[in-house]
């Protein structure tokens, strides 16, 4: 099981993804934004952090690095991809993921343990999680608020493609709580929490984080 | 050398806490009667010689696919720029 984590210019967190890839038992493979290539992974991480400088917009130009010309066709074939933080932010660039990412509502940085209620335990990156369950997991962003249109809105209520919302209180003015979603097909997965630095006793708020490493061990096992 | 002028505003219906940043600091300095701000970007795109139509079609279509994000942002206008 090889799970590839990309490293954009700007990019924070990929060697903590990498370091949970691993903790979970899998092994971690290093992608880079400008090669044409998965390098035949079985899932792939796009980690936290302000690729190219996050200028323009969050995400808005990683989403044409050539690496991401071979992710949108792989995501869209169901290649299970989890989005963290600026990974998140590339994804819903990307239009892999409906709705987009704006500055807190607090015009104000977060960095926090925040509690999330796991509303979706069926993705890719989820089935180790129970539905009604909270998990506390580090979230830290400047531009984490979730917005859509209420018909999009409407629609991941509908489906089912809300993943985690924030629990006690809206940490950054997200609409209708929202910290994650999916797709459709629920392989692809974004979140601005970071599960990746909660894996290990003694780092972090908790362990939470290791299981959505662990439930794409299980899907791509299965 | 000609130039094009491309606006792109957040849709009204999208949270603008830049805005709302210039829209408090406003009365503070003494600007009364200002009741919302929005901000926009505005992008001015240096092209050679005369801004043709063929130069105009292209930068819509880049207006839409990397300047704005049209699931948050409206491109308000793509306009050539008078040569002065």
């Amino acid at each position: 099981m090889k799970v590839g984590v990309v490293t954009f210019p700007g990019s924070l967190d990929d060697r903590d993804a990498a370091r949970a890839v691993r903790a979970a038992g899998a092994e971690a493979v290093a992608l880079w934004h400008a090669d044409r290539t998965l390098r035949d992974v079985d899932a792939v991480i796009l980690p936290g952090g302000f690729s190219y400088g996050d200028y323009l917009r969050c995400g808005a130009i990683a989403r044409f690095a050539p690496v991401m010309e071979e992710l949108v066709p792989a995501a869209r074939g169901g290649l299970p991809v989890l989005g963290i933080c600026n990974g998140f932010q590339i994804l819903c660039e990307s239009h892999l993921l409906p709705g987009a990412l704006i500055r807190n509502d607090h015009r104000k940085f977060i960095c926090t343990e925040q509690v999330l209620r796991v509303e979706n335990a069926s993705t890719a990156w989820t089935s180790d999680l129970e539905v009604g369950g909270h998990i506390t997991i580090p979230l830290k962003n400047g531009e984490g608020g979730f917005v859509a249109d209420e018909p999009t809105l409407e629609r991941l209520e509908g489906e089912g493609q809300i993943v985690f919302r924030y629990v006690g209180g809206n940490p950054n003015g997200s609409y209708r709580g929202i910290a994650g979603i999916t797709n459709q097909r629920g392989n692809v997965v974004g979140l601005m929490p970071h599960p990746e630095h909660a894996v290990e006793e003694g780092f972090g708020p908790s362990t939470d984080g290791l299981a959505f490493f662990t439930s794409v061990l299980n899907r791509v096992a299965a | 050398m000609g130039r094009i002028v491309v606006d792109v505003m957040l849709k009204p219906e999208i949270l603008d806490p830049q805005g709302q940043a210039v829209a408090g600091a406003l009365p503070r300095l003494g600007f009364d009667g200002i009741t919302d701000v929005r901000q926009g970007k505005r992008f001015v795109l240096t092209v050679d010689g005369e801004v043709t139509d063929d130069h105009l079609a292209r930068a819509r279509e880049a207006a839409v696919t990397l300047l704005s994000n049209p699931v948050i942002e409206d491109v308000v206008s793509v306009t050539a720029e008078r040569a002065s």
